[in-house]
């Protein structure tokens, strides 16, 4: 219980942080006037249109990254897991690189979210079709690990072929994940699918807790597995689709956060759901401030970020684990 | 008596083969069955295939039951000791209890078995720091927990040092003489001789014999299934039987 107090704080701080720190420079009083009364003309609009999307969707992609990285690792009991490894990342990503390689984009803003909403959902199709609905964990892994290798290879197949240096320098920028300019359509793009993924996900509690002693252990203890990899799947690509939609491809959240809440749950996978979910929200509301506060003129990207700090953790990780088998 | 198990011509194929074939049993209350038979006899896929979790022909009275209502019934230990995040052996053993609701480590039941298993001591100790020995008493704990009225457990003794196999074994025998039953797969051809009250032979997936212990470890069972010789004597503390020498 102090864990969820401590969390919910941290993500409260910076929720609030994240409203008040930008290059506006605007007065703390001022900044929260506007917000809650929706006066003081170009304040508030600062505030309302920009600054309050931006921390929803910092706390909505990030708590989507942490609840489905712990979701995914306690499934296949194993701490290297994360969200990506069905595939939804990178046919997320493939789908937008498509909308704003053929120009979908500039005629009809939406169209980038709606594609990577479309590659999540093949995602989904291709994994349950190539793994099969009761297919184990290994073949969802292989599945997962083919469809992000083929989606990855069509995204550079676009970009090598894109006639337009601008555009390929859009899509990579794109494809390094952030939060800026987005607006409370992206919000209400959004929103939907990580809730319904996210309620979906939080569902898996009792049955992830029963499978730290193995898929029999598990089954005869009333779990139903096949349903369980099937919710998991569904809601998974839901929310990391709509994420990666929103946001782009942000790495190493899914992976690092729910390692290091792990201790801190007694190793539980059903609490560890929770405790990631505003682990996430809090790693990716922190990233995104220190985006505006390292290097404000320069647009740094909130995926670089992250994964500048994550990569170093994942190597970390790896020397331990390596460590303990020896 | 009603059958706590009930297999009907049990069946198991992998490609042509059939691993388990035409296997009936009864198991009623009251009894401690010992599954016995050389590595890849198919005792591991006969309780697998009992509890409904492989393909199988035949008819199994687990295999018919809802996920829920199965687990209310039978407790199943599996051979593969898989314990996969640090969770302290409390909250383990509580997991026997989300088929009768939410797993609670201060649930009664989790104390009994904890206390049956002599696992006091490791209650707040994170299980995978634990022995490989330890491990698998808690494991047995948990199994316990679910307070069914059957139990199939696959190599519940092996690993273990003498003093928690037979503990194992007894608690099985005071499982048994409380109204419950367990089949449990063993290697240890002189703990099932005395500790068990009912003998199950298999040799490639097949049924050979179905006894008492003295019925089944017979001179010409043992040298046709196993290939072995041993000696068997009853004692003031019940049947004993030693594996001597192989048999050509």
């Amino acid at each position: 219980m102090r864990l969820a107090l401590v969390l919910s704080v941290t993500v409260a701080v910076l929720f609030a942080a994240s409203l008040l720190i930008g290059p506006g420079g605007l007065g703390l009083g001022e900044s929260l006037r506007a917000l809650f009364t929706g006066e003081g003309g170009p304040v508030a609009l600062v505030m309302r249109e920009i600054r309050l999307p931006r921390a929803i969707l910092g706390l909505l992609v990030g708590a989507t990254l942490g609840l489905s990285g712990a979701a995914m690792q306690g499934y296949l009991r194993n701490p290297l897991a994360e969200p990506g490894l069905i595939g939804v990342t990178a046919t997320s990503a493939l789908g937008a690189v498509l909308a704003l390689q053929t120009g979908l984009v500039a005629a009809f803003s939406l169209a980038l979210p709606v594609a990577a909403l479309a590659g999540a959902a093949l995602s989904v199709v291709l994994v349950l079709l190539l793994a099969g609905p009761r297919g184990g964990a290994l073949a969802l892994i292989l599945a997962g690990v083919a469809i992000a290798a083929l989606a990855g290879a069509l995204t550079s197949l676009v970009l090598n072929l894109s006639p337009n240096p601008y555009a390929a320098s859009e899509i990579i920028y794109w494809m390094m994940g952030s939060l800026a300019d987005r607006s409370f359509t992206h919000v209400w793009i959004a929103a939907p699918f990580i809730a319904l993924g996210l309620a979906a996900l939080v569902t898996l509690g009792p049955g992830l807790d029963a499978l730290t002693l193995g898929e029999d252990a598990a089954q005869s203890m009333g779990v139903n597995i096949a349903r369980l990899r099937l919710v998991l799947i569904l809601g998974t690509a839901a929310s990391v689709g709509a994420a990666v939609a929103v946001a782009g491809a942000v790495g190493f959240v899914g992976l690092v956060v729910p390692h290091i809440l792990r201790p801190f749950v007694a190793a539980r996978p059903s609490r560890l759901l929770w405790a990631s979910a505003f682990g996430g929200a809090a790693m990716l509301l922190a990233a995104d401030i220190a985006t505006r506060l390292i290097a404000p003129e320069r647009d740094l990207k909130l995926g670089v970020l992250t994964a500048i700090v994550g990569a170093p953790f994942f190597l970390h990780l790896i020397w331990r684990l390596r460590g303990s088998e020896a | 008596m009603n059958a706590l198990l009930d297999l009907d011509r049990l069946t198991v194929r992998r490609g042509a083969r059939a691993v388990v074939d035409g296997v009936s049993l009864r198991v009623a209350a009251g009894e401690v069955v010992g599954l016995l038979g050389p590595n890849g006899a198919g005792k591991t896929t006969l309780l697998r295939a009992a509890l409904g979790l492989l393909p199988h022909e035949g008819r199994s009275s687990l295999a018919r039951l809802s996920p829920r209502e199965r687990a209310r019934m039978v407790a199943f230990l599996p051979q593969g000791r898989e314990i996969a995040w640090p969770v302290p052996v409390a909250d383990l053993v509580a997991l026997g209890r989300a088929p009768h609701g939410s797993p609670d480590r201060d649930d009664p039941a989790v104390a009994r078995a904890i206390a049956r298993m002599a696992l006091e001591d490791f209650r707040t100790r994170p299980a995978t720091e634990l022995s490989g020995g330890e491990q698998a008493r808690v494991l047995i704990a948990r199994t316990l927990a679910q307070e069914t009225p059957l139990i199939l457990a696959d190599e519940p003794v092996a690993g273990l040092d003498p003093e928690a196999q037979i503990r194992t074994m007894q608690v099985f025998a005071d499982h048994a003489r409380a109204g419950g039953a367990v089949v449990a797969s063993i290697h240890d051809l002189g703990l099932a001789a005395r500790h068990c009250t009912r003998l199950v032979l298999l040799k490639a997936g097949r049924l050979v014999a179905d006894g008492t212990p003295r019925e089944v470890l017979t001179e010409a069972n043992l040298a046709q299934v196993f290939a072995i010789r041993g000696y068997h004597a009853e004692t003031g503390d019940g049947p004993v039987f030693l594996p001597l020498g192989t048999v050509a």
